[in-house]
C-alpha cells in the first residue's frame, strides 16, 4: 500500500499543477464581475485550453481523460482560489443525460457550450407534491401538434434564475402507472410562460427556486426518450447526481472546530483539555478519516481501470449531518456567544453559525439521509424495497396528501 | 494510490475465508462458549500448521517474514469467523512485545515457540477496575523475581508465559517482565467473563521468577507502543465481527415475516443495517489506515491506530446490538447465535484499553502532531 501517483498519473498531474499556476483569473481580471460572470470567464479559460469536463469525449468539449484523471484535476483545482462554479448540474446531470439520450445533431449544438460555460442549465425534477417521491411529479405536458404544452409546478431548482436551459420531467399521461406515464425534455428558460421565484431559506440565502409553467411551449424534438420512457431517462440524470454530490464538503470540520476548542475555555481551561470535547472531536476525526480513506480506495479502484466498490455511497449520509452536528457543538463551546450571527462579532466570522443553519440543507438536498439509507439498504445490501400502495394504480386514482 | 491489498494478499484472504468456514464454524464457538476447554486447542493447532501465527514472525526466528498486511488479512478473518482461540493475546501482543522490546537471546528463546503455535504467550497488564497507567502499577519487581496480582489476563489460565507489565522507580515509571507461567510463584484462576468462548485468568505472583524484557524504567512507552499496534489488528478483528452481525441480521430480517411481509421491507430495519454498513465502512476504511501506518512504520501510527480502535469499537457495539435488536426475542436466547458478536463486541472493546480511553489517545496524538 501506497498513496503515491503511479509514474502516468504524476506526470498528468504535474501538467495540471503547472497549467493551473499559470491561469488561475487574478483579482484584477475578475473585478466588477457578478459571480455569474466570474464562473464563466474561468470556465471559458479551462475549454480554450482543453482543460473543461475533461472526461468527456474530445468532439463534446472534452479531452477523454480517465475517472483518475478526473479526481487528480479535481484535487489539483481545490488547491487553488478559484471562482465558485455554476455548472455542477449541468455538467454533472444534464450533460450526461444528453450525451446518452439527445441526437447527435443535439449533442453538437448544446453540448459544448455547456462545456465552455457559455450556456448555464438546470434540472427540473422536485415538484410540491413530489420529492423523495419524485415520480409522483404532476405538472402536465399535453400533445399539440408538434408541440407539447407545460403548465405546473417545479421546485427546489437551483440556479433556475441564471440557467439558459433546462431538463425536465413531466406527465404526459395520467392515467398510466405512476412511473409509466412520464416524458423527459429539455427546455430553453426563456420560454414564454415561464417564472422563476427564488425561495428564501432559513440561512437567509436563496439558491433555490419555484419555477411556474403556464401553457409553456415546446418541440416534440427536445423530447429524451419515448413518449412514457421518462423515468428511465431520470434515472440517468439521477447516478449522475449520487455521482457528482461529494461528502458534505468544507467549512465546519474537525479543524475548525479543534481549533475552536482551543479557544474557548470551559472551567477556565482550554475546552480542548475537557474529556467530553475530546472524546466528542475523536469521533468526528474518526468519522472524517473514514470518509478520506473511503475516497483513497475508490482512487485505487480508478486507477485500476476498476469501479469503485459501494462503500462510496455512504459519503452524503455521513458527512450532512456530521457537519450539523459538528457546527451545534461549536455553537455550545461559544456558549451565549454562540447566538450572535454577525460577521464583525461572531467567532470565526459566523462560519459556525452559518453552517448551523445550512446544515439542514444538505441532510435533504440530493437525497434526503432517509432516501440515502434506502439506497443503501437496497442497492449495497439487497434488501427488498418497501411494499408501494401505489403500484399499478393509475397516477389520478393514487391519493395525495389534499384528497 | 496504490490503497487496497495486493492479488496475492486477496487469495491469502480467499484461502482463509475457506479453512474457516469448514474449521471454525459457529458451532466451534458455541462449543468453547459452553463446555470447558478455554479455547479450540484443535483449531489452534491446524491455524499454527497454516503459519498465521508465525506471519510477521522473521524468518531468522523461524517465522514467514510476512507484513503486517497479511496479518491483517487474517486477523479480519478470525474477526469474522469469532475464532474462539489465544491468537490476539500470543499474536498481536505477546509477540510484538518480545519483537519490540526483546534482546537477541530472548527472541531466540521464544520466537521460535510462538511461530509454530506451541508457545502461547499473553498480556498482563491491568490490575483492577479502571483505567490502567504506570503510576497505578502494584506489581513490583527486582531483577529476577516478580509479585503483583493481574486481572483480567485474556488466555492467562493457558499461556505458557506471560508479558507482565510492572511498577519501576526509574524512566517512565514501567518495565516489562516475561514470567513463565508453569512455576511455583505463579498460581492462575480462571475467571468468568462476558464472553465465555474467550478465556480469561487471574494472575497471582509471588516472587515469581521474572527476566526483564527491555530496559527498566522503558515499558511504559514500550506498553504505548506494542498497544498502538495491537489496536490496528484488533480493529480488522472487529470490522471482521462487524460483517458477521450484519450478515445475520440481514439473513433473519429477509426470512422473518412479521404482518405479512419480510421484516427487510421496514424502513425501520432497513435503515438500521443501512447505518450498521456506514459505521462497518468507515471502521473498515480506517482499518485500512492503520494497515497502511503499521506495515510502513509510519509516523503516524498513533493517530491512525487510534482512529482505527475508536471507529472500530464503535461500529462493532452498534452492529452487534442492533443484531440481537433485528432477531427481536429470538436474539435474546441462548440458542441464536446473535450473543456472540455482541459479546465479542464488548470483549474486544475493553480488552486493551475502552472507546474513551482510546479517544483521548488520538487527540493526544493529533496535538502532539500539530505541536511538531
Amino acid at each position: 500500500m501506497d498513496f503515491n501517483d503511479t509514474a502516468v498519473e504524476a506526470t498528468f498531474r504535474e501538467e495540471v499543477r503547472t497549467w493551473l499556476s499559470a491561469n488561475i483569473p487574478t483579482p484584477e481580471e475578475l473585478k466588477g464581475q457578478d459571480y455569474i460572470g466570474r464562473a464563466k470567464l474561468w470556465q471559458k479559460r479551462k475549454y480554450d485550453a482543453g482543460w473543461a469536463c475533461i472526461r468527456w469525449p474530445k468532439e463534446h468539449g472534452g479531452r477523454d481523460a480517465s475517472a483518475i484523471d478526473q479526481v487528480i484535476w479535481n484535487q489539483e483545482e481545490s488547491n487553488f482560489d478559484t471562482p465558485d462554479s455554476v455548472f455542477g448540474i449541468g455538467h454533472g446531470m444534464c450533460a450526461p443525460t444528453m450525451m446518452a439520450w439527445a441526437t447527435d445533431e443535439q449533442n453538437k449544438k448544446y453540448i459544448p457550450k455547456l462545456a465552455s460555460g457559455e450556456e448555464v442549465w438546470c434540472q427540473l425534477f422536485s415538484e410540491p407534491a413530489g420529492g423523495s417521491d419524485l415520480a409522483a411529479l404532476r405538472t402536465r405536458a399535453e400533445k399539440d401538434g408538434d408541440d407539447w404544452i407545460i403548465n405546473g409546478q417545479k421546485i427546489w431548482t437551483s440556479g433556475a434564475h441564471y440557467s439558459d436551459f433546462g431538463v425536465l420531467v413531466l406527465r404526459t399521461d395520467p392515467t398510466a402507472p405512476k412511473h409509466q406515464g412520464l416524458t423527459y425534455f429539455f427546455i430553453d428558460m426563456k420560454s414564454e410562460g415561464i417564472e422563476v421565484k427564488p425561495i428564501k431559506q432559513i440561512s437567509g440565502g436563496a439558491n433555490f427556486n419555484e419555477v411556474y409553467f403556464t401553457d409553456v411551449r415546446v418541440s416534440d424534438s427536445q423530447r429524451l426518450g419515448a413518449v412514457g420512457q421518462g423515468w428511465q431517462v431520470a434515472l440517468t440524470t439521477l447516478m449522475n447526481e449520487r455521482a457528482s454530490i461529494g461528502g458534505g464538503g468544507g467549512g465546519v470540520n474537525f479543524d475548525s472546530v479543534f481549533d475552536l476548542a482551543t479557544r474557548v475555555n470551559i472551567d477556565d481551561a482550554p475546552a480542548i483539555k475537557d474529556k467530553n470535547v475530546r472524546a466528542q472531536l475523536a469521533t468526528w476525526y474518526a468519522q472524517e478519516s473514514g470518509l478520506k480513506f473511503n475516497g483513497y480506495r475508490s482512487m485505487t479502484a480508478l486507477s485500476r481501470g476498476e469501479i469503485p466498490g459501494p462503500e462510496n455511497s455512504i459519503g452524503k449520509l455521513v458527512g450532512a449531518p456530521k457537519q450539523q452536528d459538528m457546527a451545534s457543538f461549536a455553537l455550545d463551546l461559544l456558549e451565549s456567544g454562540g447566538a450572535i450571527w454577525d460577521p464583525e462579532l461572531s467567532d470565526a466570522a459566523g462560519m459556525f453559525q452559518a453552517t448551523y443553519m445550512a446544515s439542514p440543507g444538505l441532510r435533504i438536498a440530493g437525497g434526503t439521509d432517509e432516501i440515502m439509507a434506502n439506497i443503501i439498504a437496497e442497492r449495497v445490501l439487497g434488501l427488498p424495497q418497501d411494499i408501494r400502495v401505489d403500484k399499478g394504480i393509475p397516477f389520478n386514482e393514487v391519493p395525495t396528501s389534499n384528497s | 494510490m496504490n490503497f487496497e491489498f495486493s492479488e496475492e494478499q486477496n487469495m491469502l484472504r480467499e484461502q482463509a475465508q475457506g479453512f474457516l468456514a469448514s474449521n471454525c464454524s459457529m458451532a466451534v464457538v458455541r462449543r468453547v462458549l459452553d463446555g470447558d476447554e478455554p479455547y479450540a486447542a484443535d483449531l489452534w493447532k491446524k491455524v499454527a500448521e497454516m503459519g498465521w501465527t508465525a506471519t510477521v514472525i522473521p524468518e531468522e526466528y523461524e517465522g514467514l517474514g510476512l507484513s503486517y498486511l497479511e496479518l491483517s488479512v487474517i486477523a479480519e478473518e478470525l474477526g469474522r469467523a469469532l475464532a474462539p482461540i489465544p491468537f490476539s493475546s500470543s499474536v498481536y501482543l505477546a509477540t510484538e512485545a518480545i519483537l519490540a522490546a526483546g534482546s537477541e537471546e530472548q527472541k531466540q528463546a521464544y520466537l521460535p515457540g510462538l511461530a509454530a503455535g506451541t508457545s502461547i504467550g499473553c498480556f498482563a497488564l491491568g490490575e483492577s477496575a479502571g483505567q490502567t497507567s504506570a503510576a497505578s502499577l502494584t506489581t513490583k519487581a527486582d531483577r529476577s523475581s516478580i509479585t503483583g496480582v493481574k486481572i483480567p489476563v485474556a488466555d492467562g489460565d493457558i499461556a505458557n508465559f506471560a508479558i507482565v507489565v510492572a511498577t519501576s522507580d526509574k524512566g517512565d515509571g514501567a518495565s516489562l517482565y516475561i514470567v513463565d507461567l508453569d512455576q511455583d510463584g505463579v498460581s492462575r484462576e480462571n475467571i468468568t467473563t462476558i464472553d465465555p468462548s474467550r478465556s480469561h485468568a487471574k494472575l497471582t505472583l509471588n516472587a515469581a521468577s521474572a527476566q526483564l524484557l527491555g530496559r527498566d524504567g522503558e515499558g511504559w512507552s514500550h506498553v504505548q507502543a506494542i498497544l498502538n499496534r495491537a489496536a490496528v489488528l484488533f480493529a480488522w478483528e472487529q470490522v471482521g465481527g462487524c460483517d458477521t452481525a450484519l450478515n445475520m441480521a440481514k439473513e433473519y430480517a429477509m426470512s422473518r415475516f412479521a404482518f405479512g411481509r419480510p421484516i427487510a421491507t421496514y424502513q425501520a430495519i432497513k435503515h438500521k443495517l443501512a447505518n450498521i454498513y456506514v459505521k462497518n465502512t468507515l471502521a473498515r476504511s480506517n482499518c485500512y489506515y492503520g494497515a497502511w501506518a503499521i506495515s510502513t512504520d509510519a509516523e503516524e501510527l498513533p493517530i491512525a491506530a487510534a482512529t482505527a480502535r475508536v471507529s472500530a469499537i464503535q461500529a462493532y457495539y452498534y452492529a452487534s446490538k442492533e443484531n440481537v435488536q433485528t432477531h427481536g426475542g429470538m436474539g435474546f436466547t441462548w440458542e441464536f447465535d446473535c450473543q456472540f458478536p455482541y459479546r465479542r463486541s464488548k470483549l474486544l472493546a475493553t480488552n486493551i484499553g475502552s472507546e474513551a480511553t482510546w479517544q483521548d489517545k488520538l487527540i493526544t496524538a493529533i496535538e502532539k502532531q500539530r505541536a511538531a
